[in-house]
């Protein structure tokens, strides 16, 4: 059954786990920008990151036959380095028209300082200025809460914003409400360890019956499975779900976020 | 959504319970084996402690409640990060 991974970290993935999931339905995979495992000592780093991302990535995913498209950004964890933070977001506008990038993300806040959030709402601008599609990560284990709040908070202070352009990714049973109810996309990661179970995935996409909400593996360098979508799908078929149903999840909802940039073409 | 088409009828029980007990079981054994090495003062241990009381709650928002007892309930920013990563139990004073 075909599948969109809306939120991979390829570039930290082998050419292996591009086979595997090509095999398992995999058609498009969508890299958010990311923090490298290290800070980065300079924006040339960026320069670079951008440039694999937007011209290598997508050649090595058309080898197995798969699309690739990305999402630009200095993200959070880089965040109190505010100098660091705003070369990196200068050099967004001269990638910002490459064929495959869909917009900005994945910003957000990692431990809710106060440099974290003038770089978010400084991406944000970005993405009102050059009328872009928002992907949103927010903080970790007991600071996502918090940072759920503050994000949804920091929005409202830009009215050309359209929640219905922008992902809020890895919310948790704590936070999906807050999300969806404020007009937001919501993303549910599937991780081994951290963020969300397949079960519990479920859960949330039959308590919101799988409104505007994507599944993703978020798959990186450390511990997460890049299969960690299709074998969700697995369990719904277990759980009783419909092809349809799966299909609506799986393919239609990301589908639907990312076709809003014209760019998103499968 | 919609048309959103509910899933059929399985047994859910049959599903999980094998492992929700295996987790269960582990659980047990790490508060055992925290207390055995004198550990159980940790706050994340207490954290745990405290998010377990929850899980008799008769309310189906028991993974809601967990997860909320372990979040920071502060709501302004802090003034700088100190760290990058996240203990996974937000610790008293710390925010």
């Amino acid at each position: 059954m075909k599948y969109i991974e809306p939120h991979g970290h390829m570039v930290s993935r082998t050419t292996d786990d591009y086979e595997r999931m090509a095999l398992a339905g995999c058609q498009a995979i969508c890299e958010p920008a990311f923090w490298a495992g290290f800070d980065r000592a300079s924006a040339d780093g960026f320069y670079d990151y951008f440039r694999q991302i937007t011209e290598y990535e997508p050649k090595r995913a058309a080898k197995f036959g798969i699309k690739h498209f990305c999402w630009l950004c200095i993200n959070p964890k880089e965040a109190e380095d505010l100098k660091l933070a705003e070369d990196v977001i200068a050099l967004i506008p001269q990638f910002i028209d490459k064929p495959g990038v869909l917009g900005i993300g994945e910003i957000g806040l990692n431990k809710n300082s106060r440099n974290e959030l003038k770089i978010f709402e400084q991406h944000v601008q970005v993405a009102q200025d050059y009328d872009q599609l928002v992907l949103i990560h927010t903080p970790h284990l007991e600071d996502k809460l918090k940072g759920t709040r503050l994000i949804v908070d920091a929005l409202k202070n830009f009215p050309k914003i359209k929640p219905e352009r922008v992902i809020i990714d890895h919310v948790e049973e704590h936070t999906i409400d807050h999300v969806l109810d404020h007009g937001f996309w919501a993303g549910i990661t599937l991780y081994p360890e951290s963020k969300c179970t397949p079960h519990r995935a479920i859960d949330m996409l039959e308590h919101r019956h799988a409104e505007r909400i994507w599944m993703n593996s978020a798959c990186d360098w450390g511990i997460s499975d890049p299969l960690a979508v299709p074998k969700t799908m697995q369990a719904m078929r277990h759980r009783g779900w419909s092809t349809e149903m799966i299909q609506r999840v799986a393919w239609d909802n990301p589908r639907t976020f990312m076709g809003q940039c014209e760019k998103f073409k499968l | 959504m919609p048309d959103w088409t509910p899933p059929t009828n399985v047994n859910l029980v049959d599903l999980g319970f094998m492992d929700s007990r295996s987790k269960l079981i582990d659980l047990a054994a790490f508060l055992d084996r925290v207390q055995l090495a004198g550990q159980e003062s940790d706050f994340r241990v207490q954290s745990l402690k405290k998010a377990i009381s929850l899980l008799s709650q008769d309310k189906p928002q028991r993974a809601k409640e967990v997860l909320l007892s372990f979040s920071d309930p502060s709501t302004e920013p802090i003034a700088k990060a100190t760290m990058q990563g996240a203990i996974g139990a937000f610790r008293e004073g710390s925010a």
